[in-house]
């Protein structure tokens, strides 16, 4: 009841191969150099990592636990590199699940078969300078103008926007005015190099230097009508069904963090001699290492659990709710035991942690965003309390 | 075209490997296996053929070991190969290479119609490199070692062997032995397509009996080598520190004269 299958094992065990045999070796350079390894991304494709939610139509390889699966993988990379866990986190969530669950065919056919195979990055923009969270607010617009769509505005922090192999970047953008006055926001996709589309110089980011993230701005940009994915009107509404997947994308992420912190802290604690002795002698040592284990467990079961409640939803035996609480639950108690994880081996390497040398302090560096994003922790903690009938 | 590639489940490097106090033999039951890493080479390689040839090209794996050792036909299978044969029989425990090869060449006859064999270039537990050899004497093929690129044309494969003096072209008649070095290909990790698909292939279980081999032929008595005796290896001694007075060029010269080195 409690252990994963000998398929979900093995297939973990690839992963680890493929991110200690093909990222490890280069992860501290590339980080230092703000280095999005593009050239990463078709080998990803090749292990089928982008498909794995895809049905075969499209390239994939989509079964029942897919999501698992998915989780498992972003799990792995995380635990070597956050920043290339999230490049196929949401490679998959933000980039291939829109296009699946609301394109056309077309839309699917022009596009899903790239970016499974690893050619192709796309981004989805929501987020605006002045509107997260609140998508209500909204600024970028999008007009009808004979059969083109006039896309005018900015979005910020837009994950895998900027790559040389990106291909599309999906924005949400208001489209007119709703009957009850309040705006209606349609999804419109943007290929990449499209005139008036313009990918901004990346962030500097405390974190996550290997993501690929940019500023996009769009002035007099026009794509086809066609363009639009999914029904007028539901831009955010879509977005809101992708939103859970993510969060608990973002929980696995978190567990592949502590789970290095983890490893790495008992392995320093087992080998660094002070005062004629390993430092795991002491309690001061071994403490907040065996209280870090606890919370890597936990951690794992809250995630997997919610992952596990997401495919039983796809299989139509669950309800979003369950799954909404889950992954508000997992990402909440993840994201924060792998910012304390941090914390924790910081402390055990001393001065060490302290130094890029060694991985500890670029996973301390990357650490913070994941109380942020996809609703942070404070959003969770909102979910959580009207789950439970709270008056909000 | 029928491609049988053996492969061998050792243990881990990675881990703590240990011999049997009892016997002086590879301690296989307490430590993490995996398929060799040097063998992943000639599965990659069988799997190109297959994907140059097209779909009438069919690979099968062949191991030779303990219960465990179905975990290297697995991680083939989920490489890409089509089947694997695992024989495995309490008998077998403690054989040498004359014993392997024995058993690896009555299955591959078993398995029948063969027109290509494929080995890594040496196990990384055992690293004899001599099986390849002898399973060719004994299935009267010709025997073509250390392939750091393979071709294929017909009836015949061509290889290159990199020596340390000169670079050799070898070509032989088909069926032949050939065994790869770790330069011939860059093996590719299993995929999610590949791991889900490896369950439903066909793995046939051997024992001795079925392939009409005598227990008394194999084993650790009837080995033609003994391991007599097992020293570890002496801890590394701490390197000279030499503080450098002027002299530093002479002393380092006059160090490593006397290591031999120069």
């Amino acid at each position: 009841m409690f252990e994963l299958s000998s398929d979900h094992e093995d297939f973990r065990q690839a992963v680890r191969d493929f991110a200690e045999q093909e990222v490890a070796p280069h992860v501290a350079q590339w980080d230092r150099d703000s280095y999005f390894p593009s050239e990463l991304v078709p080998k990803m494709g090749e292990m089928g990592l982008f498909g794995i939610v895809v049905p075969e139509e499209y390239g994939g390889t989509r079964e029942e636990g897919a999501f698992t699966y998915l989780c498992l993988a972003i799990e792995e990379l995380g635990r070597v590199d956050q920043s290339i866990g999230i490049t196929l986190s949401a490679g998959v969530g933000l980039g291939i699940n829109p296009i699946l669950t609301f394109g056309d065919h077309a839309q699917k056919e022009r596009f899903l078969p790239d970016l499974v195979a690893g050619r192709a990055l796309a981004g989805f923009g929501l987020t605006e300078p002045e509107a997260g969270s609140d998508a209500g607010a909204t600024k970028t617009r999008a007009r009808l103008e004979g059969d083109q769509w006039v896309v005018d505005g900015a979005k910020a922090f837009i994950t895998n926007s900027g790559t040389d192999i990106t291909s599309v970047v999906t924005v949400t953008a208001r489209t007119g005015q709703r009957e009850d006055g309040r705006p209606e926001i349609s999804a419109i996709m943007i290929p990449a190099g499209t005139p008036g589309f313009t990918v901004e110089p990346p962030y500097r980011k405390l974190g996550w230097h290997i993501s690929d993230t940019h500023g996009l701005t769009f002035e007099n940009c026009r794509v086809p009508e066609e363009n639009l994915l999914g029904a007028r009107g539901h831009g955010f509404r879509q977005f809101l069904a992708t939103l859970d997947d993510g969060r608990i994308a973002i929980a696995a992420l978190a567990v592949g963090m502590a789970q290095a912190m983890l490893e790495q802290s008992t392995e320093y604690a087992k080998t660094r001699i002070a005062f004629g002795r390993p430092i795991g002698v002491n309690q001061g040592v071994s403490f907040p290492i065996a209280d870090l284990a606890v919370s890597v467990e936990a951690a794992r079961l809250l995630t997997y659990k919610a992952a596990w409640l997401k495919d039983e939803l796809e299989a139509g035996r669950r309800t979003s709710a369950e799954v909404k609480n889950a992954a508000a639950m997992a990402k909440l108690y993840a994201t924060e035991a792998a910012v304390s994880a941090t914390r924790t081996a910081a402390q055990v390497f001393g001065g060490n942690g302290f130094m890029e040398e060694y991985p500890i302090a670029r996973f301390y560096r990357d650490a913070k965003i994941l109380e942020v994003g996809e609703g942070t922790s404070e959003v969770q903690r909102m979910l959580i309390g009207r789950g439970l009938g709270l008056p909000s | 075209m029928n491609i049988v590639v053996c492969v061998k489940h050792v243990p881990d490097a990675q881990s703590d490997r240990t011999f049997d106090a009892a016997d002086n033999t590879t301690e296989r039951e307490a430590v993490d296996g995996l398929l060799s890493e040097l063998d992943e080479y000639a599965v990659e390689e069988a799997l190109k053929i297959k994907e140059a040839a097209g779909d009438d090209t069919t690979v099968t794996i062949l191991t030779m070991g303990p219960a465990k050792a179905a975990d290297a036909v697995k991680k083939s299978l989920q490489m890409g190969a089509d089947a694997g044969v695992h024989v495995s029989d309490d008998a077998l425990a403690g054989s040498d290479s004359i014993a392997t090869s024995l058993v690896l060449a009555k299955a591959v006859e078993k398995i029948g119609g063969v027109d290509l064999v494929l080995t890594g270039m040496a196990s990384t537990d055992g690293t004899m490199s001599v099986v390849p050899a002898m399973l060719a004497e004994r299935l009267g093929l010709p025997q073509v070692t250390f392939a750091s690129e393979l071709t294929l044309d017909g009836s015949t494969v061509t290889i290159r062997r990199d020596g340390d003096v000169a670079t050799e072209v070898v070509r032989a008649s088909l069926p032949a032995v050939v065994s790869v070095t770790d330069q011939i290909n860059e093996p590719r990790y299993p995929s999610f397509k590949g791991i889900m698909a490896a369950k439903k292939k066909p793995v046939q279980t051997f024992s001795l009996a079925d392939l009409g081999v005598d227990a008394s032929e194999v084993g650790l008595d009837a080995a033609w080598t003994k391991v007599t005796q097992i020293t570890q290896r002496p801890p590394r001694q701490q390197g000279l520190v030499v503080t450098d007075d002027g002299n530093g060029g002479a002393v380092l010269a006059q160090f490593l004269t006397m290591q031999k080195f120069v």
